[in-house]
């Protein structure tokens, strides 16, 4: 019966087409659905298209220092990597208007990633890549003792990274031993100080030579602290905490009921500084990946993923990080109101 | 005319249902072409922006966390349809007892009321057969909400399908401080143990007292055991909604290589598109990550 008043009602098939209409429309709706954005993925900023620009122009030029001392004359673009050291008239340059020094953060952490990708983008060898991180390593600890912030931690050399080709590891090492050696005289005069942190019984003996004496020499600096993680991983720091402990345990010189964070704090190896916890942490080369870095230490750490591979991160990169944590509001756990 | 009210709401009753129906099919449909590619085995969430989602919608405090505990169901089902084996959450955080008093206290009634409700037949956990884990300090909760903690684990513990980890009064710094208590006390009592031995082993040469030492000295697998998330493997996608890029003390020690995603959206407002742009990125990186795992 109700069947028969359904086909005979003319305002029932207009409600059957109404409902066929809506069904049509929210399928329409779903298709213009924007997709989720992942973490800060702003590309399109006024500095990345001048990057691209430049990337594409240096696919055609060979990496050498000639070039780049005349790329400002010869395009008409100031390239800040020109720039060696600090000068008495470059101390005066303020932050830019975009940061605010009360927001600047005491500690911040870089993973260097992407030098083998921007190497192979070039057609280049990867320590050509590594050479050009290290430019870019000097840039960021430049800016960083300039704008106040006080601890620098870089990423340089994983426990994961000891399956690279030898050659690479060696070169790495090598690497690393001719930037400190030659850099040294630049850091003491800037007043910044160098500790690295890691597994150190792998490295060659004559780097270690080298970094223990550049940490004597510097270790009295306070403008800037320079910690450099070789060898380095989360889980190994929190593994040699606990062994120390342990050891402290057996000593009798603490009781198993006494171990809590502030002790595990005290052992880690990031206790050289006085402000152990990053406030930002930076990866470059668009990888969303902590990949074991300062494990215990991020706890409330700011992550920040830039595009950019590292050679290319350079002073604007940083300053949108710095943006975007300034922008941030932090809890830890509690409320703002 | 008079039946016309009735016709009217039975028809849009019947039309609401066949697009739910329609849309649980194609969801369903859309799942088993995207299991065609490698689904991760362990999802986590840090539900962050109840209380901005009351405020956007001028509701009042509560039924922020109303409708995050209705998005966090339907993203459990979604998970579960994919074929993700386990899901953990953050529910509550050591810090989050610095909140205000009455705040915590509504906290955990909502959680009382959830958990009791988790053992009712009709749930989600008699649905698709899921093991709950309690993971945290549990003897900072009060006595109530921890009993029905135990309980529900007790009940589930015969489940194997799938897997639900709650973490609750949990921090991870929290979590490695106990591992490591653990590791302490168990390697004094192998030194202890292994001290009768010695006396008794007295011509041993010197290759053997320094293995001894060195099975004495506490090893990554040590601490890793120890660890109260260690009935999961590690978490392959962490999902924190709200745009917050942080950990914010969860899982520190398992999240080493995990996919990050942070969808801008509030907790309540999410939904299957950001779990399926978050699987599909999982995908286009699994095969590098794979390889490196492999390498290690």
């Amino acid at each position: 019966m109700e069947l028969r008043k359904f086909q005979s009602s003319p305002l029932l098939i207009q409600l059957l087409l109404l409902s066929l209409e809506l069904i049509d429309s929210l399928k329409m709706l779903s298709l213009r659905v924007r997709p989720p954005t992942s973490f800060d993925f702003r590309r399109f900023n006024a500095g990345y298209l001048e990057r691209q620009w430049r990337l594409s122009r240096d696919c055609f030029l060979s990496f050498s220092p000639k070039v780049e001392e005349n790329r400002g004359v010869r395009f008409g673009v100031k390239s800040s990597k020109s720039e060696v050291s600090f000068t008495a008239a470059e101390e005066e340059e303020t932050l830019p208007e975009e940061l605010q020094p009360e927001l600047m953060p005491k500690h911040v952490a870089i993973i260097m990633d992407g030098n083998g990708r921007w190497a192979k983008n070039r057609g280049l060898q990867p320590w050509d890549g590594h050479r050009a991180g290290v430019e870019a390593l000097k840039e960021i600890v430049k800016l960083c003792g300039k704008w106040g912030i006080q601890v620098l931690t870089v990423f340089a050399f994983s426990t994961d990274n000891w399956i690279r080709p030898r050659i690479e590891i060696d070169f790495l090492f090598s690497l690393f031993e001719r930037s400190l050696k030659s850099e040294f005289q630049n850091l003491a005069e800037n007043n910044v100080r160098i500790s690295i942190i890691g597994d150190s019984s792998k490295l060659p003996k004559s780097l270690l030579r080298v970094i223990n004496e550049i940490e004597e020499v510097t270790k009295n600096n306070t403008r800037l602290q320079l910690i450099v993680a070789v060898g380095y991983s989360g889980k190994y720091d929190v593994l040699q905490a606990c062994r120390g402990i342990a050891q402290r345990v057996k000593d009798g010189e603490i009781e198993v009921e006494e171990i809590d964070e502030r002790l595990i704090e005290e052992e880690l190896e990031t206790n050289c500084t006085e402000f152990p916890y990053p406030d930002l942490l930076i990866r470059t080369s668009g990888e969303l990946r902590v990949s074991n870095f300062l494990l215990w230490q991020l706890a409330y750490t700011e992550l920040f993923f830039a595009q950019e591979l590292w050679p290319d991160f350079g002073r604007s990169g940083f300053i949108e990080a710095l943006t975007s944590f300034q922008q941030r509001q932090r809890r830890f756990g509690g409320r703002k109101s | 005319m008079a039946e016309l009210p009735g016709q009217i709401r039975r028809m849009s009753g019947g039309i609401s249902q066949l697009i739910e129906q329609i849309y649980g099919f194609s969801r369903r449909c859309l799942f088993r072409v995207i299991s065609m590619g490698p689904i991760p085995s362990h999802l986590a969430f840090i539900m962050d922006g109840n209380r901005r989602y009351a405020k956007k919608h001028s509701l009042e405090d509560g039924s922020g966390h109303q409708a995050g505990f209705s998005a966090l169901m339907s993203m459990l089902q979604y998970c579960y349809e994919l074929g993700i084996k386990y899901v953990t959450i953050y529910a509550f955080s050591i810090d989050n007892f610095r909140r205000k008093p009455e705040e915590v206290q509504s906290l955990m009634d909502l959680m009382l009321e959830k958990i009791k409700s988790l053992l009712e037949k009709e749930s989600i956990v008699h649905q698709y057969g899921i093991r709950v884990y309690f993971i945290g300090n549990l003897a900072l909760l009060n006595d109530q909400v921890r009993a029905a903690a135990e309980k529900v684990m007790k009940a589930t513990a015969k489940n194997s399908r799938v897997v639900l980890l709650i973490c609750i009064a949990y921090n991870s710094t929290d979590e490695i401080v106990q591992a490591v208590k653990k590791s302490c006390i168990n390697t004094s009592d192998n030194i202890e143990a292994s001290g009768n031995y010695k006396h008794e082993d007295r011509d041993s040469d010197i290759e053997g007292t320094d293995m001894e030492n060195q099975e004495k000295r506490i090893q990554l697998v040590d601490i890793e055991e120890n660890m109260r998330m260690s009935v999961a493997p590690d978490p392959d996608i962490l999902v924190r909604s709200s745009g917050e890029t942080r950990l914010s003390n969860f899982l520190l020690w398992q999240t080493g290589n995990t996919q990050l995603f942070s969808p801008a959206a509030l907790w309540p407002e999410i939904g299957l598109k950001h779990l399926l742009w978050a699987v599909l990125n999982f995908q286009r990186n699994h095969s590098y990550l794979e390889k490196r795992k492999k390498q290690l």
